[in-house]
């Protein structure tokens, strides 16, 4: 079994993220579960989202504890959530950022990174102001981790996003040429 | 051809009541049940669904309007949770005992104060006398197969009765699992139309909840709505089978065993709990561990016959309740246990009051379950009804 | 457990024989008169009496039956209520105290 969780801000994305990859991972014949926390459900405000994979069936029904994977999405939830709380040894972290886990202070884990606000915006993704970063986000956590193909996610992307199915495509494409692996 | 699709609990809820041709939907938005009613207002607006949404001004109109529109004959569905169920209560009992088969999905959710809009059983436990037939799910699958079951059920003309479908708030109504969604002709080809023996008619003219003296036909009428549920009790299993062999899934019956059969420390519970439980038996049977679980499906009616059986031969039975009846202990503990007191063969059995409020049972907390009950099971005095994870100290005893 | 015919007031013998819902049909309605119930009397001026058939549609208790092209009170039924006269656009009907009549 395969344990993501995603930690964004209520805007960007998290929540149909962790459906996306689940439908992805679906698509390659896995029982899947995807679920939000919510907590305060405003625009801005820490989102928390997660996703099981596994060849099996999944029966457990609690949150994920323990993750092989964290994916975040807003650099600045570095600073207010403990976002590698649990996280397996060795679990992978891809973050939305530019800089390098040194600067992040996140050198002891496998981190990767992509400048997902970036690509976002250049595909009219969002604002500049509420960037959405979901789909980029993913293209950048098919590369890193391998648990779930590339056209898999390519594949669940147009009956999950509301819009702008085309752009979030070629957005999640180029996230997946242009992230960094920083091992 | 059915197709599989990645959903949610909620969405699941709305997808069947589309496919069982619901023509009347009444409802009011209340967390965690609102995407269900949003989902089914987008297949009205859009023209899939075939239905009269309507609005409504609270959760108690939202019933009576159910009501008003079964008696004209027309399949009807809500949906609701917690405070909602709550304010229903009235229109609940209305229901039943005009014995109009509404179908309902509940989104289990706890009762403020403090606010709190996670799982939690204590809204239906609550409305457990009304009438309603209750069944509770432990997976999206479950939810949409049981709400075409009880349409099937629900409708037959010696049954009559309303439906409260049940799933955990969050656990199912926010999270998406595979659910296999049948097309509509598979549907259609088990459910049949909804044609009552009785209904308004403007040509024949009936007066509809009637006064009923204590003399006569009062205690008639709430004798037929328990004749009913023992049919219903019936009936489910029945047509479980004749799903099965429809839709090529089994639902089963109105309870669930696993690795119970030859267990001497037996787990009863119910929905998503249940689901987690059965990992946990699996990994403490490799552990040479003699335990299984046994989840009741159907709380309305009360699978007393089949809990005998199912029970009958444990060493030590645990009843782990997401609700409480304050003054006493557990609903599903105290039913459990009424059910085996007139037993020959009666384990002792512990209640445990768990997961209120949403909070989180994870595979460790009901492994902790089973050690107690070993305890139990080895001789060791124990505690009757146990408060699991309070924070900080255990439960006093007074 | 059929439903009720419109024209026999039903003779159940036991629990089986009800119907499912509790319903009564009109000749059971019929059969148990509620007028005593009333304390004011509706009497209605048919000189002043429009025909427009308000009362007849507004009374709750399907008291008022329509004849030819007028409105008749079943004083076996009527409660009394009093919705009639105070629907009524032409202010002919008035509700007098029983006991005086």
């Amino acid at each position: 079994m395969k344990e993501i969780r995603f930690h964004g801000r209520g805007g960007q994305g998290a929540v149909i993220a962790s459906n996306i990859l689940a439908n992805a991972a679906f698509l390659e014949g896995k029982d899947v579960q995807a679920f939000p926390f919510f907590g305060v459900e405003r625009r801005g405000a820490p989102v928390t989202a997660f996703t099981r994979l596994d060849e099996k069936p999944i029966r457990i029904k609690y949150f994920i504890y323990n993750p092989n994977y964290v994916i975040v999405l807003d650099e600045s939830l570095l600073k207010a959530v403990d976002v590698t709380a649990g996280l397996k040894d060795p679990g992978i972290v891809v973050v939305n950022s530019k800089r390098t886990p040194e600067e992040m202070e996140l050198s002891q884990y496998k981190v990767a990174t992509v400048d997902a606000t970036s690509i976002a915006l250049d595909n009219g993704l969002g604002s500049k102001v509420s960037p959405i970063v979901n789909t980029v986000m993913l293209g950048a956590f098919s590369i890193a981790t391998s648990v779930i193909k590339l056209e898999s996610i390519l594949e669940s992307i147009p009956g999950q996003v509301p819009i702008k199915a085309e752009e979030n495509t070629k957005a999640c494409k180029t996230a997946a040429e242009k992230i960094v692996l920083h091992w | 051809m059915s197709t599989k699709k990645v959903i949610s609990g909620n969405y699941t809820a709305s997808y069947a009541s589309m496919l069982c041709r619901a023509e009347v939907v009444p409802a009011y938005p209340i967390t965690p049940q609102t995407t269900i009613v949003e989902k089914i207002a987008e297949f009205v607006a859009s023209g899939q669904m075939k239905a009269q949404y309507i609005n409504v001004e609270s959760e108690h109109s939202a019933m009576a309007a159910c009501i008003s529109a079964a008696l004209t004959g027309v399949r009807t569905f809500t949906a609701t949770s917690a405070h909602g169920l709550v304010l229903m209560h009235e229109m609940l009992h209305w229901a039943a005992g005009a014995r109009t088969p509404v179908i309902m999905a509940n989104i289990n959710r706890a009762l403020a104060p403090p606010w709190n809009v996670w799982a939690d059983h204590t809204d239906s436990m609550s409305q457990r006398d009304t009438g309603w037939i209750q069944i509770y799910c432990s997976s999206n699958q479950e939810v949409l197969d049981t709400l075409i079951l009880c349409y099937k059920v629900c409708e037959q003309p010696d049954i009559m009765l309303p439906a409260m479908v049940n799933l955990d708030a969050f656990i199912l109504s926010h999270t998406s699992e595979v659910v296999d969604v049948p097309d509509q002709k598979e549907v259609d080809d088990f459910l049949p139309q909804f044609n009552p023996e009785i209904k308004l008619d403007v040509d024949e003219p009936l007066s509809f909840g009637t006064l009923a003296f204590p003399s006569s036909w009062y205690m008639e009428w709430r004798y037929k709505i328990q004749h009913a549920h023992d049919l219903a009790a019936k009936r489910l299993v029945e047509e479980a089978k004749a799903f099965e062999k429809h839709f090529g899934r089994p639902w089963g019956g109105l309870i669930e065993e696993y690795r119970s059969k030859d267990a001497e420390i037996i787990l009863v519970t119910m929905s998503t709990i249940a689901s987690t439980t059965k990992d946990v038996v699996d990994s403490l049977r490799d552990q040479g561990r003699d335990v299984g679980l046994v989840r009741i499906k159907s709380f309305r009616p009360f699978p007393t016959k089949d809990l005998r059986e199912a029970l009958g031969h444990a060493k030590v039975v645990g009843v782990a309740d997401r609700s409480h009846t304050f003054g006493n202990e557990g609903p599903l503990f105290t039913e459990v246990k009424g059910a085996l007191y007139n037993h020959d063969r009666r384990p002792p059995l512990v209640g445990f009051t768990v997961g209120i409020g949403g909070r989180d049972v994870l595979g460790s907390t009901i492994e902790g379950l089973y050690d107690h009950l070993e305890k139990v099971a080895d001789g060791e005095a124990y505690k009757e009804v146990r408060w699991i994870d309070l924070i900080g100290d255990e439960e006093e005893v007074v | 457990m059929d439903r009720p015919r419109k024209d026999e007031r039903p003779d159940y013998k036991t629990w089986k024989d009800i119907p499912l819902t509790p319903v009564c049909n009109f000749t059971t309605i019929k059969g148990n008169p509620t007028g005593g119930w009333r304390t004011f009397r509706p009497i209605v001026d048919m000189d002043k009496c429009i025909k427009c058939g308000i009362c007849w549609q507004d009374c709750p208790d399907a008291a008022i039956v329509w004849e030819e092209d007028h409105p008749v009170w079943l004083y076996s039924h009527c409660k009394g209520c009093g919705i009639c006269a105070r629907e009524c656009p032409s202010d002919a009907i008035e509700m007098e105290l029983e006991v005086k009549i």
